[in-house]
Formats: C-alpha cells, sequence, structure tokens
C-alpha cells in the first residue's frame, strides 16, 4: 500500500472583488497517494483550476488544510497554455525553472538533455518554438516541468488549446512519459473522456460553489495507455455516470 | 522552377515598384525645378522664398568656411547624448513604475499633464533656470523623450503575458526574476521599435532648444538666418535637418532589423 503524499482538507476559496465575494469552493477534501494519477473535471467556472493554485502557492486559500507527507514537496505545473518563450531556445526554455531555483548545473543539463533525447526532442535543442508542432510544444513544456524534478505534477487544461486529433495523440503522450518517470499526477480537464482515459480516480465537482459530487476510481480491465483506454467496454459506462453527475444542460 | 503565372506576378510586383521609384524622383526634381523657375522668373519673391540654387550656394559656401561640419555635428551630437539618455532614464522610471503599481497610479495624472504639456512653453523657465547653454538644449529634449518613453515602455511591461509570469511564478520567481526573464525580454522588440520614435523625439527637443538658446548647431543655423533675414540660409537649415532627420531615422531602423533578426 502506497502512503498519501498529499491530502487536502475542507479547502474553501472565496474571491473578493469590488462587487462583492463570491464562494469558488465551499468545501473539498481528497487525498492522493504516491504515484496516483487523479483527474478532477467539472463545469467550467466550478473553480477546478482554483485548487491547483492553491496546491501551487500561486493562490491563498480561505479555509481548510493542506498536509504534506514531505517536507519541502515540490510542485510542478502545467499551464493551459504552453507559454514557451519565442526568444529562448529549446533547452534554454527547458532550464528557466532551474535558472531560477538557482540550480542549474552540468548535472542537471545534462538530465534535462536525457530527457529531450528521450522523448525525440534531441535534434531541436537549439531551434525557437516557432520551428515546433503544437504536439512538441507541448512536450517541451512537461520536460520543462519535470527539470525541476517535482515530486507532483499539477496539469490544468493541458490540452485545450489543440485540436481533438493533437489532443488525442498529445494526451497520450504526456501519459507514457509522466508514467515512464513515475510521476503522481493531477489533471484538470473539462473533458469526461480524456479524465476517464487517463485517470486512476476521478473527482466529480459540483457547480460553483465547488462540493465533490462523486469520487470515481476507474477499473477498467486491461488498461493501458489513454487511446487504447477509450476503446474498453467499460469506458462507456464510466462515462454515462460522470455526465449524468454534472448534469449539464444547454 | 516557377510556372509561367507567377513569373509574370514577380515581373509584375517588380515593374509597379520601379514605377514607384522613379515617379518619385521626378516629383521631386519637378518641385525643385518648379521652386528654382519661380524664382527667376519673379513668379515669387526669391529674397523670402530663396531659390534651389541659392541654397546650394549657401550650402557650399559654409562647406568651404568650415561651418557646415561643426553645425551638423553640435546638432546630431547632441540628439544622440539626449536620446540615449533619454531613453536609459525613461526605461528606470517604467521598471519603478511596474515595480510599484500603487506609486504609478499616484503619479499617472502627473504623468498625463506633462505630457499633454506643450515643452517649448517650459523654454524661457529651462534658459533660467539652467543657464543660457547646451545644458538647457539637452533638458529641453530630455523632457520630451523621457515622458514619451516611460508611457509606452510601461504600457508595454504592464500587457506582458500573464500566462508566462505565472510560468514563473509557480516555480517561486522572485519579482527581479520576472523582471528580468520575462517582462524585460518578452518586451525587447517593442523597446526596440520605441527607439525609432525616440530618435525623432529627441531631435524635435533639440532644435527647439537651439532655436531658444545656441552658438551652434542647425537650429542655430535657421534662427540665426531668420534674424539677419538670410532666408536661403533658414532653406539651408530646413534642408539640412531634414537630411539629418532622415539619416537618423534609418540609422535607427537598420540597427531594429539587425537586432530584431538575432
Amino acid at each position: 500500500m502506497k502512503s498519501n503524499l498529499l491530502e487536502i482538507r475542507n479547502l474553501k476559496k472565496i474571491y473578493h472583488d469590488k462587487d462583492g465575494e463570491i464562494l469558488a469552493i465551499k468545501d473539498i477534501s481528497f487525498k492522493i497517494k504516491e504515484g496516483e494519477f487523479i483527474a478532477i473535471v467539472g463545469p467550467s467556472g466550478c473553480g477546478k483550476s482554483t485548487i491547483l493554485s492553491i496546491l501551487s502557492d500561486l493562490e491563498n486559500k480561505s479555509d481548510g488544510e493542506i498536509i504534506i507527507s514531505k517536507s519541502n514537496l515540490k510542485i510542478g505545473y502545467m499551464l493551459q497554455n504552453d507559454a514557451l518563450f519565442d526568444n529562448r531556445t529549446i533547452l534554454k526554455n527547458t532550464l528557466i525553472g532551474l535558472e531560477i531555483n538557482k540550480n542549474l548545473n552540468d548535472e542537471k543539463e545534462e538530465k534535462v538533455l536525457d530527457l529531450l533525447n528521450t522523448y525525440g526532442l534531441s535534434e531541436f535543442i537549439d531551434k525557437y518554438p516557432r520551428n515546433l508542432s503544437g504536439g512538441m510544444r507541448q512536450r517541451v513544456a512537461l520536460i520543462r516541468t519535470l527539470a525541476v524534478e517535482p515530486d507532483i505534477l499539477l496539469l490544468d487544461e493541458p490540452f485545450s488549446a489543440l485540436d481533438y486529433q493533437t489532443r488525442l495523440a498529445v494526451s497520450d503522450d504526456v501519459y507514457k512519459i509522466i508514467k515512464k518517470e513515475k510521476k503522481t499526477a493531477i489533471i484538470v480537464t473539462h473533458d469526461i473522456e480524456e479524465a476517464i482515459s487517463m485517470a486512476d480516480r476521478v473527482i466529480v465537482l459540483s457547480e460553483r460553489p465547488a462540493v465533490i459530487k462523486n469520487i470515481y476510481s476507474i477499473d477498467l480491465p486491461n488498461k493501458s495507455t489513454p487511446i487504447e483506454n477509450r476503446k474498453i467496454k467499460e469506458f462507456d459506462e464510466y462515462y454515462n455516470l460522470i455526465w449524468k453527475d454534472l448534469d449539464i444542460h444547454v | 522552377m516557377y510556372s509561367k503565372e507567377h513569373k509574370l506576378y514577380l515581373k509584375s510586383i517588380k515593374r509597379n515598384k520601379i514605377f514607384i521609384i522613379i515617379s518619385q524622383i521626378f516629383l521631386l526634381i519637378f518641385l525643385l525645378t518648379l521652386w528654382e523657375v519661380a524664382s527667376n522668373l519673379g513668379w515669387i519673391n526669391s529674397f523670402i522664398y530663396s531659390s534651389p540654387s541659392k541654397v546650394l550656394d549657401t550650402i557650399i559656401g559654409l562647406h568651404q568656411d568650415g561651418n557646415l561640419y561643426i553645425h551638423i555635428f553640435t546638432t546630431v551630437y547632441e540628439t544622440l547624448l539626449s536620446f540615449g539618455l533619454g531613453t536609459l532614464i525613461g526605461i528606470l522610471i517604467a521598471i519603478i513604475l511596474w515595480w510599484n503599481k500603487t506609486l504609478a497610479k499616484i503619479i499617472d495624472p502627473f504623468l498625463t499633464v506633462i505630457n499633454s504639456l506643450p515643452k517649448v512653453a517650459l523654454g524661457p523657465i529651462i534658459i533660467i533656470w539652467m543657464g543660457a547653454n547646451v545644458k538647457s538644449i539637452i533638458f529641453m529634449a530630455l523632457l520630451i523623450s523621457v515622458i514619451i518613453t516611460v508611457m509606452n515602455v510601461y504600457q508595454a511591461f504592464i500587457n506582458t503575458d500573464p500566462i508566462k509570469i505565472k510560468l514563473l511564478k509557480s516555480f517561486k520567481a522572485n519579482k527581479f526574476q520576472i523582471l528580468t526573464k520575462v517582462v524585460f525580454p518578452t518586451n525587447y522588440s517593442n523597446i526596440i521599435s520605441m527607439l525609432k520614435i525616440n530618435i525623432s523625439m529627441s531631435l524635435i527637443g533639440i532644435i527647439m532648444g537651439e532655436l531658444l538658446v545656441s552658438k551652434q548647431g542647425i537650429g542655430y543655423l535657421i534662427m540665426y538666418g531668420s534674424q539677419i533675414f538670410n532666408l536661403s540660409l533658414v532653406m539651408s537649415g530646413v534642408i539640412l535637418l531634414a537630411l539629418v532627420a532622415t539619416v537618423m531615422y534609418y540609422a535607427v531602423y537598420a540597427i531594429e532589423k539587425l537586432v530584431i533578426k538575432n
């Protein structure tokens, strides 16, 4: 039995502006084990990205507790947009996190170069982002996040800017890399299929103010990669359950 | 190999380009000839309106005296000095304002007022404060270029891609790192293209200053010419100024091309 890496207890978030306050997250609690892949789905604007922002210290929580099992838990955040710097080469782009943490040395750079080699970007290290396809850019963004050797990866709708075909291929790609590097991950998405195909557990949130509606353990027989998982019969059953939970009206 | 149609297309583009250049040259020659003929035939008073040949004579005269280059050098030197200083000070102030948003809000109305105030109105005050010397001229040019630099650069800074800032914050970047890794480098091309505006602004300021107080420079030539009612000298000054302005603009433009390519 793997130990808990992170636990969120009774998380609450209120947003303030001139017109008043908005309760974005009412009460959310969940745990994540080491090596686990969790997906959070919910209607748009329900505050699912806020959870990631709070976890990575970009926003303050209003109430609740975040319990981490080891001190100095390092968090890697992958954003909705690849946010690559046009004026930096691919290698320099992937090193930016280390640069900022003043952790850049030859050994670390060697590791990043290994990652770039392993994931088919070796010939592009001296190229600029404009020379890369959308999928490759996403891979660079992931390697940039992995470069700081995070204990947990937070993925905030990382594929939403891609077209459908590319999204399938890239999510497959990113999933394989995360599994190969044995990383714990939380992905936030509005795409139910993406959530079921990638995650070990899917957390379904309600509309704002967000509470947890349901948590599903995804037990697919012969589970493999996201694209293959989509073909399994039970996939549709989970899809229907979550679809009902989300209760989407037009 | 291109298709026949494409070759024709390229040819027509080229032909159009040549036509435009030839037209421009002819238009210039036509205007100069008209000016010359009009003053020779007495359609206009050549004492007041001068003529191309008189302007040419005046410039040759200045060249023979050796004064021509002193005046050009003075104006170019003062312009480059205030351009460099103005850009530097402007960017520095923009950084301070970006760093402290509250300060930016506090001084915003003051900046707007100073920016909309015609700086030439401050001329007499500047001369009394700084003295009737080159300091006044530089100060006048700085007033113009610094304010515009501050406003443009600050605007570019606060419009930096928020996602990139968020990315750096997720790596726990401090404010100085956000400035040096995102805000400054991603606005590099904005700053470079602002230099083009700045060189023109500096020249305007320098000429304004030279018209008010100077012993040499192109602005001095123009002012001196009008005082002794030598309109050929005034016209020569204006034409020299146009040439200097054009050369400096294209010099900055060439630097911009060179820097942005890399």
